[in-house]
């Protein structure tokens, strides 16, 4: 394939130290993105996905963390050494962030239309009007039904639908190349959801922004999603096209998570979660981290299984030593 | 339309302080025990001489009586008349109160320039050495007394230094502009007076500085607390994953943020540095209300004492008012929801 990557990511290991030792928060976590590509990555609570999400934009606070090994690329630029300044001019530029809260996401002492009139002059060379009219046909595309008077708004004037178009809108006023979206649409109901989801995902395709969608919901990346990395523990353990990831899951934890999902449970069947609970990260095993939960463990686990190939001529990886047979699978 | 109700219900709340304070004042001031019209009269005056004065004064009647007639009077604009001046209490303060009130607002104007910004270096900079320093200068500020500090600049810029006068509104052999506003250095403005104007700043500096310092404190404390605070909101990650720099954030996004609960300290603060006031001008022989007062008390001034209450807590009220004002004009979640 000779797709370019907007970005990769390369055996990033990132913890936090602590009083008497450290987080490892990510552990050798390898992925990439290319054009236009929406790219999932989902896993349990804690498992590292906002972590992966802020460093890529290196919006950790600083001092906080440590990069043990490893770096990032986006659009070519070496984001572990960048400079604040470059920092700067990617941020809301080439490279745009969504967040799971909008409720709080906006200033809710400004109007909607001086933060993203604001925005767009901090990256483009528009005086206040164009800055103005942009944001106007940005909010028609987010279906936003009076666009005008929507500018003229607080946030608080809005619900938390039209405040979470509002920040895609303003995601994308700069077209950036890159979309981060971390859990954009957790706190919205389901209807909601889904309405926000596509519109966010036609106009990526439309303008062939690539998107990593962050999420715990695989409902979600089974409709959003071209690509998915499952996490756990701060690595990855499974990655590949959304229909092999969902349709024929070899990690028993991706299996696990499918298996939790009520829509695939059969009438009546208790709601099938996975046994046990996110182990301590700063007290990983070395071998693999999801041993202790696993059905399928054998003394084998005691040792780092590294993301493969299932076979030759495929991109479905899988970090395990017992991978599920495909025959096995229920969906 | 939140607007006005709200100014109908505080004007509403300022008449009932009034008479709030009028009563404990009235009650307290006529219950010490001590006579006026003997301190009138003087030890030798015969008891025929002070009963006399006491009628005069109307201390002779029932206490109830006199509250009333306090109050109709009141009603009027009428404060009553000075025991030790012999002048209408509304003209000895209208004379004063200027005085206290300029002092007061450019302790309030120091307190404030001073210690926002320093609030929010102390808070960007939260656990570093220049925090530590803001903090130790909040808290030195806030436990040292007034009269200990007025006295140490005194001794340093006007003892040692000669820099800044020691006392007074302005230099004796200066005449002081006439009332437009009652505020010196406003009245030497107006006037085009510019030595006067000069020497009435500086006659203001020291015992401005004594006043505000402690509220410098206060408010840097209020500042970066309240700027703590907001640097750990969305919005601020949202800033920053625009591509605002990191001044641009603090200054733009956080501090407008943070005012908006430290306009309750800062607007309170007012109130207390005109009841505080009383001390400094003490100290630099400033003409306010502080040393009216004081005096009007040894004499057992009922009126007079009364007044000084009366129109503090009127400013403190009007203070208030100003304050939800500004509070309605600052925050729009406040003028949409009330
Ligand atoms: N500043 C920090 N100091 C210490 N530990 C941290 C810090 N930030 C994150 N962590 C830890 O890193 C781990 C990964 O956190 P992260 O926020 O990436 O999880 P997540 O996958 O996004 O979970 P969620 O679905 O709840 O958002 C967690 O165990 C978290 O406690
Ligand atoms: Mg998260």
């Amino acid at each position: 394939m000779t797709q370019n990557p907007v970005l990769s990511i390369n055996d990033l290991s990132i913890e936090f130290p602590v009083y008497k030792g450290a987080v490892k928060a990510l552990n050798g976590v390898s992925l990439h993105v290319n054009e236009g590509e929406i790219v999932g990555v989902v896993g349990e609570s804690g498992s590292g996905k906002s972590v992966t999400s802020m460093m890529a934009m290196k919006l950790l606070p600083e001092g906080s963390y440590r990069v043990t090994q490893g770096d990032i690329s986006i659009l070519g630029t070496d984001i572990i050494h960048a400079s604040e300044k470059t920092m700067r001019t990617l941020r809301g530029g080439d490279v745009a962030m969504i967040f799971q809260e909008p409720m709080t996401a906006l200033n809710p002492t400004r109007k909607i239309g001086i933060q993203m009139t604001d925005v767009i002059r901090l990256h483009r060379r528009l005086d206040n009007d164009a800055a103005r009219q942009l944001a106007i046909s940005l909010l028609k595309d987010m279906h936003i039904a009076d666009p005008e008077s929507t500018l003229q708004r607080y946030p608080f004037e809005l619900s938390g639908g039209m405040r979470q178009r509002v920040l895609i809108a303003l995601a994308f006023s700069c077209n950036p190349r890159l979309i981060i979206a971390d859990e954009p649409t957790t706190a919205l109901d389901v209807t909601v959801q889904k309405q926000v989801l596509m519109l966010l995902k036609a106009k990526a395709r439309e303008l062939k922004t690539a998107i990593l969608f962050i999420t715990h919901d695989m409902a979600v990346v089974s409709q959003f999603c071209d690509r998915v990395y499952v996490m756990y523990a701060g690595s990855l353990v499974e990655a590949g096209s959304t229909r092999q990831v969902l349709h024929a899951p070899r990690h028993p934890y991706t299996r696990g998570l499918m298996a939790a999902l009520p829509e695939l449970a059969t009438p009546g069947s208790q709601l099938q979660a996975i046994p046990g609970n996110v182990p301590d990260l700063s007290r990983l095993p070395a071998g693999c981290a999801f041993a202790s939960r696993c059905p399928s463990r054998s003394d084998k686990c005691n040792q780092k299984p590294v993301l493969t190939s299932i076979h030759e001529a495929t991109t479905h990886q899988v970090a395990c030593w017992h991978p599920a047979l495909q025959e096995e699978l229920a969906v | 339309m939140a607007f006005l109700r709200m100014i109908k219900k505080r004007l509403l709340g300022l008449l009932l302080v009034v008479l709030g304070v009028s009563f404990i004042t009235f009650a307290i001031s006529h219950l010490i025990p001590g006579d006026p019209a003997r301190l009138i009269a003087g030890d030798k005056a015969s008891e025929e001489i002070v009963q006399n004065i006491r009628e005069q004064l109307g201390l002779n009647q029932p206490l109830y009586i006199q509250y009333g007639t306090y109050l109709k009077g009141l009603a009027t604009g009428d404060l009553g008349t000075s025991i030790r001046t012999t002048r209408p209490v509304l003209e000895d303060l209208k004379a004063f109160f200027p005085a206290t009130l300029e002092l007061s607002l450019v302790a309030l104007l120091f307190a404030s320039a001073l210690g926002i910004p320093l609030g929010v270096i102390s808070a960007v900079y939260k656990d570093k050495p220049i925090d530590q320093v803001v903090r130790t200068l909040a808290v030195t500020g806030i436990s040292t007394p007034a009269f200990w500090l007025g006295l140490g600049v005194i001794v340093v810029f006007y003892g040692k230094l000669g820099l800044l006068p020691g006392g007074g509104r302005i230099d004796e052999g200066l005449t002081p502009p006439a009332a437009m506003t009652g505020f010196y250095l406003i009245d030497t403005l107006l006037q085009g007076d510019k030595a006067a104007f000069v020497s009435a700043l500086k006659h203001i500096l020291l015992p401005a500085f004594t006043l505000g310092f402690v509220h410098l404190g206060v408010v840097a404390r209020q500042i970066r607390s309240a700027m703590l605070e907001q640097l750990q909101e969305d919005y601020i990650r949202t800033a920053k994953a625009n591509g605002t720099s990191k001044w641009g954030v603090i200054l733009h996004h956080a501090l407008p943020n943070a005012l908006i609960p430290s306009v309750t300290v800062i607007g309170l603060a007012l109130g207390d540095l005109l009841y505080g006031a009383v001390l400094t001008e003490t100290v630099f022989a400033w003409p306010g209300m502080g040393a009216y007062v004081v005096n009007s008390i040894q004499a057992l001034d009922f009126p007079a004492v009364m007044g000084f209450a009366v129109v503090v807590s009127f400013a403190y009220v009007i203070v208030n008012l100003i304050v939800d004002m500004l509070y309605m004009l600052i925050d729009p979640r406040i003028s949409e929801v009330s």
